[in-house]
């Protein structure tokens, strides 16, 4: 049978999400998505030894978007630098059992807030330049294309 | 399923009463309503006496103007292509509200790509239909005008009767879905000059899969679907006897009741909505007045409405709607939403509530309660 609605780790994920808040003077802060579209997320990091140390986000969209932040920031806790940037949307949503098809583009932008706040960390430590922490699709300005 | 269902506009149960007397004609008096033994003349006799039911509760002036149909994408499609394309000797424009069902947005842009000329009627902040605009765009040529009596998303009900004489002083036909209104609010087509109206059995509580099409006496329309001639040729198809015989007795049953479960929903409404407002940055949408009596709409700002609804249900076991994109199939905004001025950002941000025969003012105090903490909840995760 064709899964219906969200599945019941979406579910757990969105009625009870892990790492929610801000963290002040984060190390590094990423922003994807746009209200217009009807999704927008912000994740913050801190750093020690070369891995994700703490990280918080906040998120205003629908279902999937905020079990998605919640799942991306529990996968990416305590793993290094590197391996927190292979993490990519399709593993964030396999790790929620699936996200229903429509969903897969416009509310799966966790990995990419991920990555745009681990870059915007390496632009601070001067790892690379500003023009080398390109926006990732879905990032801040695209348009709500689904 | 229990819980508090604040959907009825969706689905709605089909009353007790109605569904004993169409019950018996699942497995006992079944029958085709064509055959000519016996069976088949009780058959024809109970779908005869659903229509003459049907045509009452609307005031129509015989029981023949009600063409039954599948429900109301079905009637809304027969009237529009059925009109139009009968009738395109009269002229080739067509004009729609803003704020239409899709089910009579989508014929009628199907329509265009054949060579109609389609325009869209602006509605103000709160839903209501520019009148200005409709007497300005409608011409002799305008085949088929579409107000819809209330809207389903945001509540506002239409000034009919003055839409009604705007488009026969200056055009031909006027369709009315009145699927969202019917049972709801009294509906006179002869009073209010209506050519063809829309109904639906389920917003009645009348059996799913079943609706109506009025069509005035001499309104001339030709059928979208061809096969045998029920339904005087214009919805050929052996009769849904059961959902039929029930939306008949719901239909009958609504016009008895109808103006005593107005004044009690009203004030649960009126209830629900001041006590919704007082959660901050909350706004009704649609007519503050000139509203379904069982119908509240609302938006938030900073939260999304998929994640409302979610929050609502999960947590309180509370069934409400929405008009955000990312609960839709198409991931678009309402354009009703969009039509009465709202961003996308704001558009987002809907819950709909509709009562029905099960709520009750003593709900009140939970429901209110549910969705401040749900707000709360939410707003405590978002960014903005």
């Amino acid at each position: 049978m064709a899964q219906i609605g969200y599945s019941k780790k979406v579910m757990e994920h969105f009625m009870n999400p892990r790492n929610v808040g801000v963290i002040e003077n984060p190390d590094g802060y990423g922003k994807v998505g746009n209200p217009v579209c009807g999704d927008l997320m912000e994740i913050f990091i801190t750093v020690k030894e070369d891995r994700v140390d703490d990280i918080k986000f906040r998120t205003f969209g629908c279902g999937s978007a905020i079990a998605v932040s919640s799942m991306v920031t529990e996968m990416a806790k305590g793993k290094t630098l590197n391996e927190a940037m292979k993490i990519t949307r399709k593993d964030v949503a396999d790790e929620l059992d699936g996200l229903p098809p429509q969903k897969m583009h416009c509310s799966n932008l966790g990995a990419d807030a991920l990555h745009a706040a681990i870059k915007n960390y390496w632009v601070k430590i001067g790892k690379i330049k500003p023009e080398e922490a390109k926006p990732e699709e879905g990032e801040e300005g695209e348009s709500c294309e689904t | 399923m229990c819980g508090i269902n604040l959907d009825y506009q969706s689905a709605s149960p089909v009353d007790p009463r109605a569904a004993e007397f169409a019950e018996r004609y699942l497995s006992g008096d079944f029958g085709n309503p064509s055959a000519l033994h016996s069976r088949g003349l009780a058959a024809k006799a109970a779908l005869e006496e659903a229509r003459a039911k049907v045509a009452e509760l609307i005031n129509a002036e015989n029981p023949e103007t009600i063409v039954f149909t599948s429900g109301v994408t079905e009637a809304n499609n027969l009237a529009i292509r059925g009109a139009v394309q009968r009738n395109a000797a009269k002229g080739k424009k067509l004009l729609a509200s803003q704020i239409e069902h899709i089910s009579v947005l989508n014929p009628m842009k199907d329509l265009k790509k054949g060579g109609f000329d389609l325009n869209l009627v602006p509605v103000d902040a709160m839903g209501s239909i520019d009148l200005a605009a409709l007497e300005s765009l409608l011409s002799k040529e305008t085949v088929l005008t579409s107000v819809m009596y209330a809207n389903s998303e945001i509540g506002t009900i239409q000034p009919i009767k003055e839409v009604s004489d705007f488009v026969h002083e200056r055009g031909q036909f006027l369709h009315v879905d009145a699927s969202a209104a019917a049972g709801k609010i009294p509906i006179d087509v002869q009073k209010d000059g209506i050519d063809l109206l829309t109904l639906s059995s389920n917003d009645l509580y009348g059996p799913q899969g079943a609706g109506a099409l009025y069509v005035k006496s001499g309104v001339r329309i030709q059928p979208v679907l061809f096969g045998g001639g029920q339904e005087r040729g214009y919805r050929p198809g052996t009769e849904n006897l059961y959902a039929l015989a029930g939306f008949g007795e719901a239909a009958r049953l609504a016009k008895l009741e109808k103006e005593e479960e107005r004044v009690r929903l009203q004030a649960i409404r009126d209830a629900l909505i001041k006590e919704i407002l007082k959660i901050e940055e909350s706004y009704l949408t649609g007519h503050p007045t000139q509203r379904l009596p069982h119908h509240a709409s609302f938006r938030f700002s900073r939260i999304e409405g998929e994640s409302i609804l979610l929050t609502m249900d999960a947590m309180f076991n509370i069934q409400v709607s929405t008009g955000s994109a990312c609960s839709s199939r198409t991931l678009e905004p309402s354009h009703v939403l969009l039509a009465i001025g709202l961003r996308h950002e704001q558009a987002h941000g809907s819950m709909i509530m509709t009562l029905g025969r099960q709520s009750n003012p003593g709900q009140i105090p939970f429901i209110a309660h549910a969705a401040k903490k749900t707000v709360e909840r939410l707003r405590a995760l978002s960014p903005l």
